[in-house]
């Protein structure tokens, strides 16, 4: 699995941070999404996978190897 | 009604659509109007009648309205003649100080992310230490007042009041006037006139501040915009103003009604508020909080927007330039997506629910409102275990006629 984010959609909702902090960040200067890794362990999968369902601008895909 | 009706395809629409918003059942101060949750039973969407004879489209189920919140082709611009005004005060709103909650991107972007930094999750849970204290200092005072003691006026609104004065830059010592102001700005019958005057006093205000912040900047929101944004030529200073009474309005109204309303249900559920008042569980909390946001649904009168292109729609295309509103307080309660949804639940453990709405306006200040929640429910029903209602539920007065739903006034002694 891999994730990636689309930082121009992005509106700094923090949802994703809440739901995997493992996984995603915000940046400094103004709380847009950055990935802490693009590749999450196998235990976070699942929880990557709800993190980019409920993301309110539809700025992270999930793709299943 | 004194305002004529926008012009609009559908004002000559035969009579039997509902009017909109509804009124909730008496003695269900907790439930959407019951004439809701049929509209939602018996299709996917309908047509209502609004304050001024518009008929604007109604959706009411939890996945419709989250693909058209972000659908492109769905506008928050209320300029458009096609939105559908939540009254005639807010359109006096946005004529005087247009923001970025009723604009599309770019411009929505652009003006947004002048002020995400400060919103972001790490920022906020700095500033859970600085809450708590508030928090605990305004039960202190309530602690040693005469008995009954109004929760809105000594806590409800002066927890999230503080905190917004503390990140903007406000002086706290002002509340009164902002209060009052924004108090006129989110009734629902508020006049033009009216909201017009409240709403230039306040970025007048707002102006006075950001001039003085640019003189001497501090480290708060405000000094922030003046500096980075204002003294760049970026923005005007009325641009910045507009949006410092955003953030102020919508910083203490919403998470001041969740704090009242959300005691007062779980004052109706003592085996919640039982379960809440024992846990040293974060998690537990953190869930309670969004329980209550989703059970309450405090901002009550449905998304409001306008499509830009037609939209299939199930049986009905959704014409370019119809009003369309989206009742997120139904969607919270739909069965395909929460068991039991009348049911309050504070481990439901679930953050999916659209109280705090879904696209690209989903709520700036979410951060910040969940860690208030969570501060004041870990807190106040710890310290106060006996806390109980000092009159009985039918006498409160209930804010039916607010753009945001709660109680005007909560008694309550110990
Ligand atoms: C429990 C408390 C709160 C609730 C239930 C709430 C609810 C909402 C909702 C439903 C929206 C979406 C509006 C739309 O789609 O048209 C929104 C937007 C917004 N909220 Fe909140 N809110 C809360 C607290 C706050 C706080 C504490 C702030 C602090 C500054 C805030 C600032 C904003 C702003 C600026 C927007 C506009 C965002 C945009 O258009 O991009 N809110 N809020
Ligand atoms: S959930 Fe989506 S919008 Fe929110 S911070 Fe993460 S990527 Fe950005």
């Amino acid at each position: 699995m891999r994730i990636s984010v689309d930082q121009d959609k992005c509106i700094a909702s923090g949802m994703c941070v809440l739901a995997v902090p493992e996984v995603f960040d915000q940046r400094e200067e103004d709380g847009i999404v950055i990935l802490r890794t693009d590749v999450p362990p196998p235990e976070l999968r699942e929880a990557a996978r709800e993190a980019a369902a409920s993301c309110p601008s539809w700025a992270i895909t999930v793709t299943e190897s | 009604m004194t305002h004529p009706a926008a012009p609009s395809p559908t004002a000559t629409a035969p009579a039997g659509i509902p009017e909109y918003p509804m009124a909730r059942a008496s003695g269900c101060p907790f439930d959407p109007p019951p004439a809701l949750r049929a509209l939602q039973t018996e299709g996917r969407i309908s047509r209502v009648r609004l304050w001024d004879g518009s008929t604007p489209w109604l959706v009411t189920r939890y996945d419709d309205e989250r693909a058209l919140l972000s659908d492109p082709c769905i506008s928050s611009d209320n300029t458009h003649p096609g939105y559908p005004h939540v009254s005639a005060g807010a359109l006096e709103r946005r004529k005087r100080a247009p923001t970025f909650i009723n604009m599309d991107d770019p411009d929505h972007a652009r003006l947004r992310r002048m002020v995400t930094a400060r919103f972001a999750i790490k920022r906020v849970e700095a500033l859970r230490p600085a809450i708590q204290r508030i928090v605990d200092e305004l039960i202190d005072a309530m602690l040693t007042a005469p008995k009954p003691v109004d929760l809105v006026e000594e806590f409800a609104l002066p927890v999230p009041s503080r905190v917004i004065c503390e990140l903007l830059g406000v002086p706290y010592a002002d509340h009164g006037f902002f209060q009052s102001n924004s108090r006129i700005l989110v009734k629902r019958d508020t006049s033009p006139k009216a909201a017009g005057e409240a709403i230039d006093k306040l970025v007048h205000y707002l102006e006075s501040l950001v001039t003085e912040k640019l003189a001497h900047p501090g480290d708060d929101l405000l000094s922030k915009l003046a500096v980075e944004q204002v003294a760049t030529g970026e923005i005007s200073t009325r641009v910045a103003a507009a949006m410092g009474t955003l953030l102020l309005t919508a910083g203490h109204e919403t998470t001041a009604n969740m704090i009242a309303l959300g005691t007062l249900a779980l004052l109706q559920h003592p085996d919640q508020l039982a379960a809440l008042r024992e846990t040293g569980d974060p998690g537990l909390i953190a869930s309670a909080v969004e329980e209550l946001l989703r059970y309450l649904s405090i901002v009550h009168t449905g998304r409001r927007r306008v499509a830009l292109a037609d939209i299939d729609f199930g049986d009905v295309v959704i014409r370019a330039g119809d009003g369309v509103i989206l009742a997120n307080d139904a969607a919270n309660r739909d069965t395909s997506v929460f068991p039991d949804p009348d049911r309050l639940d504070i481990d439901r453990g679930t953050r999916q629910h659209l109280a705090f709405g879904f696209g690209v306006h989903q709520c700036l200040g979410q951060p910040l409102a969940r860690v208030e929640l969570q501060v004041v429910y870990a807190t106040l029903y710890r310290r106060i275990p006996t806390l109980r209602l000092a009159v009985d539920l039918d006498q409160l007065p209930f804010k039916s006629d607010g753009l945001v739903y709660g109680v005007y006034k909560l008694p309550v002694t110990w």
